[in-house]
């Protein structure tokens, strides 16, 4: 129970202090909306094209996003000496994780729900599928699993945010396989029991890597 | 003197698996010649793995009890097993080229996949030279060498059901003739012998090593 408690305070703490200052979300929304742009211009896309790479773009945008995204969730705290602060308070190590994943995972979530739409705008495409809605969260779900772990560590080395992208791209690539794929077959309008497969690997990806995650955390941190 | 033995025991098995895979082994019908660098390719791929096991085990040793010699077991590991795992990928291409072609095909999870666990090798040499301190870049290192060994087995999954395959696995399935069958675990053999050869003599620099800049610490 208490540990619950620490973990709400930290997430509050991030949710509060982006609704302030508004910093990550409206950074990484417009970098979003810029890379929709550029893909446009990329792929020429017409209605045939956009068929096959839809669900491409769709996550590398959230990929790239969410790099840059986990990438602010421990500057801030390393830079105005918070992580100290909170590594001095008598809370787990393990709340910590918890508490900035569950942050990282908010914003994250916010951003793709403005992004998707905005992708259904200029892409036309049906977005507003349940299939659809189910992989993104469980898809970021894995993503901040993973990232959550890599920000920290990547705060703590001397190149910093040159760090995370080397160190989660790799590590993400089979949950980014598997949500391009689902997603694929989610906008053609194929039924859930074709998804199953995907949907299971992402499922494990993410359980697998909360459990990990969670376990090595403490470790990342320590000085 | 026990390194010695291991020594030979590698020459004679690897002189062995020579004989067998240029001499005794049949060609295959289809594929000709070139198959044969199977038994070049699987020793080298199943040592990508093995090493990485390694380099997993002794990671979560040296989180737990914090002894440098943990740190030591990985790390070699991992410089022995991204040797193999380039290895792997050359060789791989090198048998891609003549069967399909072209000399990488992304439909082949093996080969994908091998990719994939090369770029995490990479970064878990990256994160040591990115760290601070020496400590600080094991711990590091050790996080992204359990991590990584963990993602392995999901990589494979999602690559292989990309492609829309499920290919079981060949070799125990009786789709090897019993005189490739032996060819190819004496290569396997062989070439882990050499590995543990390797690990053994890459441990034991590093472990001078450590105990040259004590000394020279000391010193000052």
């Amino acid at each position: 129970m208490r540990f619950w408690r620490n973990v709400a305070a930290i997430t509050w703490k991030d949710a509060l202090a982006e609704m302030r200052t508004k910093e990550i979300a409206s950074a990484v929304l417009v970098f979003t909306l810029l890379v929709i742009i550029i893909f446009n211009f990329a792929f020429g896309v017409n209605q045939e094209v956009v068929r096959l790479v839809a669900s491409g773009m769709l996550w590398v945008t959230f990929a790239f996003a969410g790099v840059l995204a986990l990438n602010r969730a421990f500057i801030v705290e390393k830079e105005e000496g918070c992580l100290e602060g909170l590594m001095v308070a008598p809370i787990s190590r393990e709340a910590i994780y918890v508490g900035k994943m569950l942050g990282s995972l908010f914003f994250i979530l916010v951003i793709e729900a403005i992004a998707l739409p905005v992708f259904a705008f200029f892409f036309n495409l049906n977005v507003f599928s349940l299939q659809l809605v189910v992989i993104t969260i469980l898809t970021t779900i894995g993503f901040v699993a993973v990232g959550t772990l890599f920000s920290a560590l990547a705060v703590n080395t001397k190149a910093r945010e040159m760090v995370l992208p080397i160190l989660f791209l790799p590590i993400v690539i089979p949950i980014i396989i598997s949500a391009v794929k689902a997603s694929e077959l989610a906008l053609s309008g194929e039924s859930w029991s074709s998804l199953t497969s995907w949907l299971q690997i992402i499922v494990a990806f993410d359980v697998i890597f909360l459990v990990v995650s969670f376990l090595v955390f403490a470790f990342v941190i320590e000085e | 003197m026990k390194r010695n033995i291991l020594l030979g025991v590698g020459f004679v098995l690897m002189l062995a698996s020579l004989y067998l895979v240029f001499v005794y082994v049949s060609t295959e019908r289809q594929m000709g010649i070139v198959q044969r660098i199977f038994y070049l390719m699987v020793p080298v791929a199943w040592l990508a793995l093995l090493s990485f096991f390694i380099v997993f085990i002794g990671s979560i040793f040296y989180l737990v009890k914090r002894e440098n010699k943990w740190d030591i077991l990985a790390h070699s590991s991992a410089e022995v097993g991204v040797v193999f795992t380039t290895l792997a990928l050359i060789t791989g291409s090198i048998w891609a080229k003549p069967i399909w072609g072209v000399w990488w095909d992304w439909g082949t999870p093996r080969l994908t996949s091998t990719l994939i666990l090369w770029f995490i090798y990479l970064t878990y040499f990256m994160v040591r030279s990115f760290a601070k301190e020496e400590s600080q870049g094991a711990r590091f290192a050790a996080v992204v060498g359990i991590v990584g060994f963990v993602d392995t087995p999901i990589i494979i999954l999602a690559t292989t059901l990309w492609r829309g395959m499920h290919p079981g696995p060949l070799i125990f399935q009786g789709g090897l003739a019993p005189d490739m069958l032996l060819t190819l675990l004496v290569s396997i053999a062989a070439f882990t012998v050499l590995y543990s050869i390797l690990l053994i003599q890459r441990i034991s620099m590093k472990s001078i090593e450590v105990e040259i800049t004590r000394f020279k610490e000391s010193g000052n």
